[in-house]
């Protein structure tokens, strides 16, 4: 990718601190940096999108330690848990083999699993050495008739931020805007509901989470035509253009996807949540005020009443048990204040969060949600997390599976947020399913236990 | 009989096997004490090992990056390294940092003893502090390649060369393989203990990576594992004993370092395994065999007979590195059953003494294939091997690294007496519970039968 391109990556419109030094694109600092780079990035957006052969060109460290290692889920296909990789060797990188071996791959991915579509992941050894990925993709199209997309985000180009908006640039440059959507499926159309198109940018569908939100959509009417990219189907990705509204779902990394659908195609767009009552519920709001079909409000408004109603029952014994416990949220970007406004609907005060990966507009809804006096936590090393903890009182800390065993060594109880964990907490279903882990690891008797010194050392004493 | 090696026959790798070299320097590295790993690249090798580490061990794991970006790629990245590395020095304080390259590295050119020298003409304030350098490029070798090179650049950096065989006369110096589990070197020492000999495990992760809750709630470098001071003195030991083949160039350094004579073993899983082991020990120890040892290799050869009903003539598919391959070839052929499919990820020297008639280099596809091919009724492998075993419908021995869905797989031991009885009593009850031996109901076409 030239350099000019990147620049024009970096430079997002869309995004709030566009103009000032960008946490999200800063010099990482050697020996004291943490996350991941611009592939690893690349990958996570779009591998969630099912009937797909991702295929890492790289030699083996990119692949071999990342493969089939996320939460997300599909309805259907699981190529997508395939683990792919051109598995470069010395030869091929010194002979310049590389181009051939992955033109040789995407042959044996195409004969052997029949997939919808390949995509192909640069990674850092072969952009140095200077390999061709989109010459080789556009010639595997023409040889095999099957699409094959070019996702040149190697490593070394950025940060994991970058490499989310480089896939985003992949899907509008090669693959969004290629096939008309379907006509609505027989029998699904319902008398006096119009349906209206839309989709949801940035939603993984972790542990399945989303399931517990579609059958809303599926109620009020809403046809996603896809999410991009939570148990998605390339061809769905094809249809994403004629949405009528655009979700961009807890992530601000993928919005140069949602403006540029708007630049070319005029689709309105939100940003939004799904972690919590109030951001259900506002997301539906959100979707009706885009829309603009009166009745679709009128019948959201409904759907909210009863469902937070709903809620509120289901929720209100777990109240009881949360009410007043003390929490420290560290996750990167968005997630920090879309949880924090789950954790309140729950009874919990949150009592400092991370900002490291956040935005301006992020950190802006975060003041506005927890008063002007926040704690705002820039660095995340393990060390500053833990003395947060103590110094604030937490009695828990949320964040990334990396970290969880910083705190379950330090004896903090810890709840799992990222990518990596096991259960979904979206819509309002999932609201009982966080509070639940929450309770669950609180409120368990092993904590006393742990911090109890040894029998034989309080006689001692 | 001598083993057919199949080299790789396919453009693409699906769902691999390989790790790669600078995740098994890695490993090496947590075996050392107060040690940071640090990896000379961009910052996804790092971010992807870790996690990795992470999700086997359930630990919190010291690794940091260089950080190569885009400029650094393309204009030399050797500042890198040394801001790197006064970085970790002075925020971690770590007393060493075990310096890996990566494929980016290597493929830019990357000269990191030159840039550890510069280093320590720039910054002498570290002179009391160890890096120990290797280069670990991803697209040559493996997992168990890049943690014998690191094990052997520890051995040529840290320890001195020296003609003092056996001033410490109850020492000996273990040279344990990538194979071993914490559990497993856990193991390894008690057996070495029990002959009133003092072990030096390098690199030792049972003392690192045994998964234990500590008084300090953070530190930001490896707690236990091998101390620096013991690496030094390991030219005074009486011997030294080598778990892996491919640990003998690592030995071959030692002895030509030191001349503390060496005891080479492949394994030590099976009878016949650690009987070798142990009668090496009584001979180094000058002591006999301890009565518990008696006992445990009796009860060895209970649970050998009681198990061998489930786990004879089974038809087993095995997936590993070289060294572990071996091991588990050698103890399935040692309870009377078959292996039919054999994968390792890479070259080991381990792999010429298979007595199997090939053994493919390929991926857990390649796996998945010839199991089904040759009708294998029990996989053994690492977690990933669980999306196979699913398809196939067959037990899953889950066995090397990474271990992700499993709790506390680092800690299962398949080594000794009681770590070969341990993982046959496993794999008998894996068979007892998919064993498919009811007769399905049949119904005569004539019966009278009216419901």
């Amino acid at each position: 990718m030239q350099p000019k391109e990147i620049a024009a990556l970096l430079d997002e419109p869309a995004c709030a601190h566009n103009t000032k030094s960008k946490s999200g694109c800063a010099r990482p600092k050697p020996g004291a940096s943490a996350g991941g780079c611009a592939f690893d990035g690349a990958q996570i957006a779009l591998l969630p999108i099912a009937d797909v052969a991702h295929i890492v060109h790289g030699p083996i460290a990119c692949a071999g330690s990342s493969w089939d290692n996320r939460g997300t889920r599909s309805t259907g296909p699981t190529l997508y848990r395939i683990g792919m990789t051109t598995d470069l060797t010395e030869q091929d990188v010194i002979m310049g083999r590389s181009e051939k071996r992955l033109f040789h791959s995407i042959k044996q991915a195409i004969d052997s699993y029949a997939p919808a579509a390949v995509f192909v992941y640069n990674t850092c050894v072969p952009a140095l050495v200077g390999d061709d990925v989109e010459a080789v993709c556009k010639a595997a199209v023409e040889k095999w008739g099957v699409p094959v997309v070019p996702v040149d985000g190697a490593g070394f180009y950025g940060t994991k931020n970058l490499g989310n908006r480089i896939a985003g640039e992949s899907m509008v440059k090669h693959v969004i805007g290629t096939r008309e959507p379907d006509p609505l499926p027989e029998g699904s159309e319902r008398p006096g509901i119009k349906v209206h198109d839309v989709n949801l940018i940035g939603e993984y569908n972790i542990a399945g989470e989303l399931w517990h939100v579609l059958p809303l959509l599926d109620e009020l009417g809403l046809r996603v035509l896809c999410t991009l990219s939570g148990d998605a189907r390339f061809r769905e990705v094809q249809t994403m253009h004629r949405a009528e509204a655009n979700m961009m779902v807890c992530s601000k990394a993928m919005v140069n996807v949602a403006r540029k659908l708007e630049q070319k195609y005029g689709t309105l767009w939100f940003e939004g949540s799904f972690y919590g009552v109030r951001d259900v519920s506002q997301a539906l709001r959100d979707f009706a005020r885009l829309i603009g079909d009166p009745d679709l409000s009128a019948r959201t408004e409904q759907v909210i009443a009863r469902e937070e109603a709903k809620a509120d029952a289901l929720l209100q014994p777990w109240r009881e048990r949360l009410d007043g416990r003390r929490a420290l949220l560290y996750t990167g970007g968005v997630k920090s204040w879309s949880i924090i406004s789950a954790l309140q609907d729950l009874g919990l005060k949150v009592v400092a969060t991370g900002t490291n990966k956040s935005t301006e507009e992020d950190k802006a809804r975060i003041r506005e949600l927890m008063g002007p006096e926040v704690k705002m936590l820039d660095e995340g090393s393990p060390r500053a997390l833990l003395d947060t903890v103590r110094d604030y009182q937490a009695d828990i800390l949320i964040a990334g599976g990396r970290n969880m065993y910083t705190a379950l060594k330090a004896r903090i109880p810890f709840l799992d947020i990222n990518q990596e964990r096991e259960f979904g907490y979206a819509g309002y279903a999932g609201m009982a399913e966080l509070a639940r882990q929450l309770a669950l690891t609180i409120e368990n008797p092993i904590w006393p236990a742990l911090r109890k010194p040894a029998p034989w050392e309080e006689v001692a004493s | 009989m001598s083993v057919t090696v199949l080299k790789r026959n396919k453009a693409l790798t699906v769902n691999p096997l390989k790790t790669s070299q600078p995740v098994g320097a890695t490993l090496a590295f947590l075996g050392l004490s107060r040690a940071m790993p640090l990896m000379h690249g961009s910052q996804g090798c790092t971010a992807f090992a870790k996690v990795m580490f992470v999700r086997h061990f359930r630990e919190p794991i010291p690794l940091q990056t260089t950080a190569m970006d885009q400029v650094s790629t393309v204009m030399g990245a050797d500042d890198n390294v040394v801001e790197a590395l006064k970085t970790v020095f002075s925020k971690n304080k770590p007393q060493l940092i075990g310096l890996m390259t990566t494929g980016l590295a290597e493929t830019q050119g990357a000269d990191i003893r030159r840039a550890v020298k510069q280093f320590r003409e720039l910054h002498p304030e570290f002179d009391d502090r160890c890096v120990v350098p290797v280069e670990t490029p991803d697209y040559v070798g493996g997992f168990e390649s890049g943690f014998a090179l690191a094990v052997k650049s520890m051995v040529e950096t840290i320890v001195p060369e020296s003609n003092r065989v056996g001033l410490r006369q109850r020492q000996v110096n273990v040279l344990a393989g990538a194979h071993l589990t914490p559990g497993d070197v856990e193991t390894l020492k008690e057996m070495i203990e029990a002959f009133d000999l003092r072990p030096v495990v390098l690199p030792d992760i049972a003392d690192s990576l045994d998964g234990h809750l500590t008084q300090d709630d953070f530190t930001p470098h490896t707690v236990g594992g091998t101390p620096l001071s013991d690496i030094q003195l390991m030219g005074e030991s009486i011997a030294t004993l080598v778990i892996g083949r491919a640990l003998h160039g690592v030995a071959d350094a030692l002895n030509a370092r030191t001349g503390v004579p060496d005891y080479r073993f492949d394994h030590l899983l099976g009878i016949d395994a650690v009987d070798n082991f142990v009668t090496a020990l009584s001979l180094i120890a000058e002591r006999p065999v301890p009565e518990r040892l008696r006992r445990r290799r009796a009860q060895l050869q209970d649970a050998m007979v009681d198990s061998h009903f489930m786990i004879g003539l089974r038809r087993c598919a095995v997936a590993a590195e070289p060294d572990q391959l071996l091991a588990l070839t050698e103890l399935l052929q040692g309870i009377g059953a078959e292996v039919v499919a054999a994968v390792a990820p890479s070259r080991g020297p381990a792999l010429e003494a298979l007595q199997l008639d090939e053994v493919k280099i390929g991926d857990l596809e390649d796996l998945e294939q010839a199991a089904c091919e040759r009708h294998a009724e029990l996989l053994l492998g690492n977690s990933h091997l669980g999306q196979s075993a699913k398809r196939l419908g067959l037990p899953l021995q889950r066995i090397g690294f990474p271990l992700y869905d499993l709790v506390g797989g680092y800690q299962r031991a398949a080594v000794g007496y009681r770590g070969t009885r341990q993982l046959l009593f496993d794999l008998a009850n894996l068979m007892l519970e998919h064993g498919e031996h009811e007769i399905a109901p049949y119904r005569s076409i004539y019966a009278q039968k009216r419901d």
